[in-house]
Formats: C-alpha cells, sequence, structure tokens
C-alpha cells in the first residue's frame, strides 16, 4: 500500500503566503476605519455636549468657541425626511414595474439599465442638476427642499435596487395561490407582495437615508450656507450637518475645527444609528421571509 | 354542468382577467410604469439642463475649454477643463491601484478565510467604512493622514526619485496627490470589496469541493475554482470603483491644494480635480463662473457615464463567457 501522496513544500507555503496576503489585506482595510472613528470619538468628544446640540452658529465670531449645530441637525433631518418622501413613492413604484409589470420587456430594459447607470451619478452632479435646473432655470432660491430634491435623485436607484431585490425573493407560490383565489394582480402585489418584503424594503430605504445623510456636495451647491436656525426648508437658506462640518474644518481657528470634529462625530452617530435600526429591522422580522 | 367557483371579490374564476383589470388595475399600472418613466426623464434632463446652463458660460470663455490649464471663469473668462480632468483621471487610477488589491483580499478573507460564524459581522464591518461620510474622510486626511504621510514621502521621493510619480523637488509632502488617493483608495474599497464578496460566494461549489478532493490547497482551489469565476465581477467591481472615486468631491476638496498644472509628482502639492475643483469654487462663483462649474460638472458626468456603461457592458460580456465555461 503506497503512502498517501505529500503536498509539496513549494505548494504549501505559496499556499500559506496567500493565506497571509489575504489577511493582511483585512487588517489593512479595518487599519483606517478604526483610525478614523478613534479620532473622530477622541476630538469630538470634547464640545459634544448640551449647547452643541441645542445652539446654533448665530453670533458667533470667527474666533469664538461655543456654538453648535442644531441649526445643520434640523437642516439634515427635514432634508432627508423630505428626499425620503420624494425618492421612495418613486423607487417602490420603479421596482414594483421592472419586477411585476416589466416583463423583460424594451421599456424595463432601458429604465432597468438606466437606474444602474444613475446609481453612477456623482453626487456633485446631482447637485448641480439642481442648481442648474431649480435656481438657475426655474428662478428658485436655494432652500433646504432643492437639496432634499439633489438627495432624492441618489436615493432613487438605491430604493430601486433593493426594492427590487427584495420583490424578486418572494416566492412566486405566493403569487400565483393569491391570482388562483381571483384576486387582481393589483391587490396580490399591494396585499401579498409588499407585506411580505416589507422588512426588506425598509432596510433598504433606511440603507439608502443613512448614505444620503451624509452627503455634502450636493447641498453645498443647493441649500447654501447659512448660521442661523431654518426651520422651513422651503424658504432660505438652511444647514445640513455635513456642510456644518465642510464649513468648519475649511475654518482656520481650532475651535471651528474643535467643532467640525463633534460634527463630524454627531453625523457618525446618526448615520450609524440608521444603519443598527436598519439591520436590527431585518434581523427582527427575517422569519416572515423565511430567509 | 358548469363549474362556477366563487372568488373572494364575488367574480367567477372565469372572469378572472376581466376583474383583474378592474378596481384600480389600470392605474396602478401607469403609477408603477410612469415611476419608471420619470427616472429616465431625470437622467435625461439632467443631461440637458447641464448643458443648456453650460452653454452661455462656455460662449463666454476666451479660451480653449478643452486644452486650456488656467481656471479663472470670474475674472479674465479664460478656463479650460484640462487640469482638472488630468488630475480626475489620475487620482481615481492612484485610488483604484491601491484600492483593487485589498478589496480582493477582503473579499476572499471574508468569503473563504475566515470563520463562517465570524464571516457576517466582519463583512459588516467593512461595510461600515461606506457608511461615514465622505466629509469625515475629508477632515481625517487633512488633520491625520496628511501628516503622517510627510516621512514616507519623503523616503520615497530621496530613494525612489527615479521614478516620475515619486520625483519632483522642494516641497516634498503635505497636501499632496497621494494623499487624495489614499483616502479616495479608503472610500472605494467597500463598494470593489461588497460586489467581488458576493461575486466569489457565487463561485460553483461543486468546482470548489472538486478541486479540494483532487488535493488541492485553498490557493490553488480558490485559483482554479473561484478567481476564474469571478473575475468579470471583480473588473466590474473595480469599473464602479473607479466612477465613484471620479466623483467623490467634498474628501478630495478639503485635501487637494487646487493647483491648476498637469504635474504626475504625486508627492508635491499639486493636485485637483473636477469635482474639488466645483465644490471649493462654488462660494465665489459669478454668473459666469456658476455656468463654467456646470460646464466642468457635465464632463464629469459623461465621464462617469462611460465608466459607468463600459463596467456594465464588461460583465454582460463576460457573464455569458462564464456561464459558456461553466
Amino acid at each position: 500500500m503506497t503512502a498517501i501522496q505529500h503536498i509539496s513544500t513549494s505548494r504549501r507555503i505559496k499556499d500559506r503566503v496567500v493565506q497571509g496576503l489575504v489577511y493582511l489585506a483585512f487588517a489593512l482595510a479595518v487599519v483606517p476605519l478604526v483610525s478614523v472613528l478613534w479620532l473622530v470619538i477622541k476630538n469630538g468628544l470634547g464640545r459634544f455636549d448640551l449647547d452643541f446640540l441645542t445652539h446654533s452658529m448665530r453670533n458667533i465670531g470667527a474666533r469664538d468657541a461655543g456654538g453648535g449645530a442644531y441649526h445643520a441637525i434640523i437642516g439634515t433631518l427635514e432634508q432627508v425626511l423630505l428626499a425620503s418622501l420624494i425618492s421612495v413613492p418613486i423607487g417602490l413604484l420603479t421596482a414594483i414595474y421592472l419586477v411585476e409589470y416589466g416583463n423583460g420587456g424594451r421599456l424595463s430594459r432601458y429604465i432597468s439599465f438606466f437606474v444602474d447607470v444613475m446609481t453612477g451619478v456623482p453626487s456633485v452632479v446631482a447637485g448641480l442638476f439642481i442648481l442648474a435646473f431649480w435656481v438657475l432655470f426655474l428662478g428658485l432660491p436655494f432652500s433646504g427642499f432643492a437639496g432634499a430634491l439633489a438627495l432624492s435623485i441618489l436615493m432613487m436607484p438605491t430604493v430601486v435596487r433593493s426594492a427590487e431585490e427584495m420583490l424578486r425573493l418572494v416566492p412566486n407560490d405566493l403569487r400565483e395561490a393569491s391570482y388562483a383565489l381571483g384576486v387582481a394582480k393589483w391587490r396580490t402585489i399591494m396585499k401579498v407582495v409588499l407585506p411580505t418584503a416589507l422588512t426588506g424594503i425598509i432596510t433598504g430605504v433606511m440603507l439608502a437615508v443613512a448614505r444620503v445623510a451624509g452627503e455634502t456636495a450636493p447641498l453645498l451647491l443647493t441649500v447654501f450656507f447659512t448660521d442661523s436656525i431654518n426651520n422651513d426648508p422651503f424658504s432660505g437658506p438652511q444647514m445640513g450637518l455635513p456642510l456644518f462640518v465642510f464649513d468648519q474644518a475649511g475654518r482656520p481657528n481650532d475651535t471651528a475645527v474643535d467643532r467640525a470634529w463633534t460634527g463630524a462625530l454627531t453625523l457618525i452617530l446618526i448615520v450609524m444609528l440608521l444603519n443598527l435600526v436598519a439591520r436590527l429591522i431585518a434581523r427582527w422580522r427575517a422569519p416572515a421571509r423565511g430567509r | 354542468m358548469t363549474t362556477n367557483v366563487r372568488t373572494r371579490d364575488g367574480g367567477s374564476a372565469r372572469s378572472r382577467s376581466a376583474s383583474r383589470r378592474s378596481h384600480g388595475e389600470g392605474p396602478f399600472r401607469y403609477a408603477a410604469t410612469g415611476a419608471g418613466v420619470i427616472l429616465l426623464g431625470i437622467m435625461a434632463a439632467i443631461a440637458v439642463f447641464l448643458i443648456s446652463e453650460a452653454i452661455p458660460a462656455l460662449q463666454a470663455n476666451k479660451g480653449h475649454f478643452f486644452s486650456e490649464l488656467v481656471w479663472d471663469p470670474n475674472g479674465s473668462q479664460v478656463f479650460g477643463i484640462a487640469a482638472l480632468a488630468f488630475g480626475t483621471v489620475l487620482s481615481s487610477a492612484l485610488a483604484l491601484v491601491i484600492a483593487t488589491p485589498i478589496a480582493i483580499g477582503v473579499a476572499l478573507f471574508i468569503s473563504h478565510y475566515a470563520p463562517r460564524r465570524l464571516a457576517g459581522p466582519l463583512g459588516y464591518l467593512i461595510d461600515l467604512l461606506a457608511a461615514v461620510p465622505s466629509v469625515v474622510y475629508g477632515l481625517w486626511g487633512v488633520v491625520f493622514l496628511v501628516p503622517l504621510l510627510k516621512t514616507p514621502s519623503q523616503w520615497l521621493n530621496e530613494n525612489l526619485g527615479w521614478f516620475p510619480l515619486f520625483a519632483g523637488e522642494g516641497a516634498i509632502g503635505g497636501k499632496t496627490m497621494l494623499a487624495g488617493a489614499i483616502v479616495l483608495a479608503i472610500m472605494i474599497l467597500p463598494i470593489v470589496a461588497a460586489i467581488s464578496r458576493e461575486v466569489f460566494l457565487q463561485a460553483p461549489k461543486m468546482n470548489e469541493e472538486a478541486a479540494l478532493a483532487l488535493g488541492a490547497t485553498r490557493w490553488e482551489m480558490i485559483r482554479m475554482a473561484v478567481l476564474p469565476f469571478g473575475r468579470p465581477g471583480v473588473i466590474s467591481a473595480a469599473m464602479l470603483g473607479l466612477g465613484r472615486a471620479m466623483g467623490e468631491t467634498i474628501a478630495v476638496a478639503l485635501i487637494f491644494p487646487a493647483t491648476f498644472d498637469i504635474s504626475f509628482e504625486i508627492l508635491t502639492p499639486h493636485a485637483n480635480s473636477i469635482a474639488a475643483n466645483i465644490a471649493n469654487g462654488f462660494g465665489e462663483a459669478t454668473p459666469i463662473g456658476r455656468g463654467a462649474l456646470i460646464a466642468s460638472g457635465l464632463v464629469l458626468f459623461v465621464i462617469t457615464l462611460l465608466v459607468n456603461i463600459a463596467a456594465r457592458m464588461i460583465i454582460n460580456r463576460r457573464k455569458e463567457y462564464a456561464r459558456a465555461a461553466a
């Protein structure tokens, strides 16, 4: 009887070297994450107080300490909410069209292709488009709503893709069972398909929200700057949290840079919270989808 | 005798198609189709309005838009995209060169190396990199990365200065193309890794097990069964990353020193990009200046559009090839 042949040394070394490289790559990828989070927490905690969360930058001089991001937080929440109100219905309906009505026809192939392409539209271009259309062409002023329009352009393709994926996961048996009972197609979609896919869709929407909440460039071009509180997203310049960080980071004083770090910490907390809740929802309702 | 099955709506099964159409089936279908058409309309509108608002500025341009290095639409009304487009391409290409190998490693780690129990959470950790807003990366880059790169940059310049990218005299380090490219690489790493991971996970289990059963080591199995299957996915992931790096704005706007020249010296403070210039130049822009920025945004839009379309076409073509080979 012959012994099982051993793996030659060179092959084993090669295997080990690649394994080492793969582990190294992962470590390399985690380093910046840890570094960013550590610096944001370390530098941001100093000013992370009630004062920061409840005050705006009104009447804060260039060298003054103090001041806060209340106006920016309000602005971000309103802009993101408006952007979701615009993009979720359009995105969801588009996904329904692609999955339920498109049947692989020419229109659905075009739409599907351009949703992919739209995912790649740079955020600054979305901002420029709203600037060109809303501000320059229609002559309307900079406002939180203009910012929400720009953000909604960035949200739409993400919502379509995630909703489409979830709708395709719904087993065809469910649809057929519903049809067999004589239920109309649109009622089947509303009563059977959407509820089954709902948690997945909510997760997708929240991840899309988390993504646009951190966008700066489109806001820069559409909501402009303000140091004061403006609760009305439909008139006058607003602020956004990412914009606040960008603005403060560009100022030469240490007090401003401190505010930028705390703004960054607040922004990361909001985005991470959205991420976490989205994933918890997905996990909480996972059995309903049968995984 | 006729079978008369009653449905929940009270209609008979035979008239199912009729009852399907009633009660709002039409409006619902139109709304769904309309939403899809709106998306197409938005893409068209982006092109139309960027062009229409760029035309007045382009007509007022006293230089040649595609070859001029200077960007002064507010004053002398001479502006050109050449230096900015060069910076955009160079910085994203560098970012891609840095990010792709690491992303492939990360994807392989999560799909084939990590303990199965840990693979999910570790994948989530990498996804968190994408959740960090770009302005935070910019802040991190300026405060932390730029000073950190000073010494390695000087070392590279002294020892490998013959290599064009590392050449340069005078101020070495600081707000350089390299610093921006590293930040861009970090930002595109999650998307490249996520797509590659999905593709690697889809590699046929049968082939993997067959390779292992024939005595292949883990690396040989990956090289024979996983990588060939995943190649089109990795290529398209890299191209999508490239498109994202080109459009990335705020992080590089904070890092790049906003110079207007064509320089391959990535260790000296000469760097700019179309997107960074839009963010930095918008505040002081006159109407002509805004039009000029929109014109530059149009160029960025077209470039990223082409990159994205190419990525989709590559993956479509290779997918058929991969299926045929499987």
